[in-house]
């Protein structure tokens, strides 16, 4: 079974992050999640794996700054 | 008095007045099943076909009106096949295989439900339920005059239940007044409101969906063909869902999803409803309201489908949103179960501890179609933002991307289920063995020279030898053993090989009376059979 890889492992974070804003760009707040929502749809055919997918499920929902009462 | 709660269809079983009615004692019979719809009288069927005497109690004198379910599934034709009365239903039924998904006025993908070759059954027919009632019913009229065991009595209704040690004691209301009589075994399959459970205290939980969907069948000359179409917000019924299915007699069913807050009897004025059919099929077809209904879905179950002597089966059991036809789909899955258990009990001198695998089996069995038709009511009635924005993140990808084909939900359609945790199997002997078959599965059908595998099958134990010998005087506590030897030269086309030996030359089979696969090994052995037919009889515990 694969891990979900939680090393960096970008080829390069900074190009990343870029693209990722720059699809952003121009658009409202509805179009916004529903691009998000898209991306992580393709990306979640891509892993394809289902443990590894819970597993980043659960990270994105633990990993927040706010105060986790 | 015996009130009528529904119109009939057709009249199948007149109320006839009978001897219990007058009898000083109340009369005791092996098993009495309240409740006549097809889940009841599909019980009556095998109990009967299997010498097991059996009593259906039924408050009305025919089978409802309004075709409520009209997808069945191969495993029920299959199921149906082994009691002997699939043949008229396919006959009569429509066979579909494609089923288009449209968004607004795209069709945005379609599917085939690729009935793999080598069936004997279509992977689903669509018949008015009326119809699937009735062909049973004239099975068990057949099954009557020949000798077999069961009797039907109409317009009379269970109002009063006691359970004691060793039996069950009912009282009946008829058109001449009340009677008691009693039961070894009481099964009820008195539907979604089972009065049964009432009577007995017990809870039915689950989920309603706050949605209603207005049913409409019509009859309607036009050459649609013969799919499953399906629409998200169409300009007909926009922001919601609807459904178009043929079934026999020109007859089509419509489905229009509402929303929650509607205004009942305004959506059920025949005009209303025209206007809706009209805006789907177009305003030059003409068309006849053959029958319609505003209906909201729930997910329930009881904790327990066994107390005591007393079984529950079908939509008293548990109760699916009817998104993948699992209700009477998996009713008759139920009476598959429970038929040959009974049968074992009262007639082979099986264990009671049979009696409690029902349970185990099909409780399983029906938390499989809750969660596939929870799903489906999920991605079609979104109950917050982000199902509402995954929804259409789904169907906006599916119009160029392939990959969110599967993530589309519009009906996870009904499919046999495998009880792979079941206390009956045996652990699997047959290295590498195909899948599809492993124990727990009901077996895969597959042509042979002459004829199809579950025809050869029955209705007991069967030891199935595969390229292998087995002895034939086969015999064991509390069961029959039919033997079944195919060899090579009797798979045409291969399938037999692919679906039952994978890597292997030779398999032998242990098959329950319900054509569920119960234990498999490459050889005959005479102690691992054994074993294995008592396990399967409940014998073994681990
Ligand atoms: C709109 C709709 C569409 C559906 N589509 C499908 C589909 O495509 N495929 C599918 O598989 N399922 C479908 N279903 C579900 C299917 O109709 C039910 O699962 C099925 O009818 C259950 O059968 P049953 O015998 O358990 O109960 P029922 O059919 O409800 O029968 C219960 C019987 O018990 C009798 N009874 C009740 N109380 C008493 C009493 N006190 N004494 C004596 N008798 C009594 C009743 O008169 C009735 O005859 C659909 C349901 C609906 C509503």
């Amino acid at each position: 079974m694969t891990q979900l890889q939680t090393a960096p492992n970008l080829e390069n974070a900074d190009d990343f992050y870029a693209a990722l804003l720059a699809a952003h760009e121009g658009l409202d707040e509805a179009d916004m999640h529903a691009l998000n929502a898209r991306l992580i749809l393709v990306l979640a055919n891509h892993i394809g794996d289902q443990s590894v997918l819970e597993a980043a499920i659960g990270t994105a929902k633990v990993s927040c700054s706010r105060p986790q009462i | 008095m015996v009130a009528v709660r529904y119109q009939t269809a057709f009249k199948l079983y007149p109320y006839e007045k009978v001897a219990d009615q007058d009898a000083p004692t109340p009369k005791r019979h092996p098993v009495v099943i309240v409740g006549g719809g097809p889940i009841g009288m599909g019980l009556a069927l095998d109990l009967g076909k299997k010498g097991v005497p059996c009593v259906v109690l039924d408050d009305h004198d025919g089978v409802g009106m309004g075709s409520r379910a009209i997808c069945f599934a191969k495993r029920t034709l299959e199921i149906c096949d082994r009691l002997g009365c699939a043949d008229p239903m396919v006959d009569k039924g429509v066979v579909w295989n494609i089923g288009r998904v449209y968004r607004d006025e795209r069709e945005v993908y379609n599917f085939n439900l690729l009935p793999e070759d080598g069936h004997k059954r279509p992977a689903f027919i669509n018949l008015q339920q009326p119809y699937f009632e009735q062909f049973i019913v004239e099975e068990i009229r057949r099954q009557q005059a020949a000798g077999a065991p069961i009797e039907i009595r109409g317009q009379n209704c269970v109002t009063a239940l006691e359970q004691k040690a060793d039996h069950v004691v009912l009282d009946v209301d008829t058109p001449d007044g009340p009677y008691q009589l009693e039961a070894d075994y009481l099964v009820a399959c008195d539907g979604a409101s089972s009065p049964t459970r009432a009577m007995m205290g017990l809870d039915f939980e689950g989920r309603v969906f706050e949605d209603n969907f207005l049913i409409a069948d019509i009859k309607m000359k036009a050459d649609f063909p013969t799919e499953r179409r399906f629409w998200f917000d169409p300009p007909f019924n926009r922001g919601e869902t609807a459904l178009l299915h043929k079934q026999p007699d020109d007859v089509w069913r419509l489905d229009f999803q509402l929303g929650w807050d509607i205004d009942r009897a305004a959506e059920l004025k025949p005009e209303r409803i025209s206007e809706r059919v009209s805006a789907m099929i177009g305003a030059d077809i003409e068309f006849e309201l053959v029958w319609t209904s505003i209906y909201t879905f729930r997910c329930c179950t009881m904790e327990e489908y066994r107390h005591g002597r007393v079984f529950f089966a079908g939509d008293a059991a548990h109760q699916v949103s009817p998104f993948g036809a699992r209700g009477a789909n998996g009713g008759m899955q139920d009476i598959d179960n429970l038929g040959w258990k009974l049968a074992a009990v009262i007639n082979d001198g099986a264990g009671d501890a049979l009696l409690d695998s029902y349970h185990d089996e099909r409780k399983y069995g029906a938390m499989e179609n809750i969660k596939n038709s929870s799903r489906t009511a999920d991605f079609l009635t979104p109950r917050n933002p982000a199902h509402t924005l995954f929804r259409d993140a789904v169907l906006d990808l599916v119009e160029h991307q392939d990959f969110a084909r599967p993530l589309v939900n519009s009906g996870r359609l009904s499919e046999p289920c495998t009880f792979d945790v079941s206390t009956l199997n045996s652990e699997d002997a047959l290295p590498n063995g195909p899948a599809r078959n492993r124990p727990g599965s009901a077996c895969s059908d597959a042509p042979l020279t002459d004829g199809y595998l579950l025809d050869q099958l029955g209705d007991r134990f069967t030891l199935l030898a595969i390229n292998t010998d087995v002895p034939h005087d086969l015999t064991a506590p509390n069961a029959q053993i039919d033997v079944v030897e195919i060899s090579m030269n009797d798979d045409p086309t291969g399938a037999l090989a692919e679906r039952y030996l994978g890597e292997n030359t030779s398999a032998v089979y242990l098959i329950r009376p319900d054509q569920h696969v119960a234990a498999r090994w490459v050889k005959f052995d005479a102690d691992a059979v054994k074993n294995s037919v008592q396990r399967a009889l409940g014998g073994i515990r681990a």
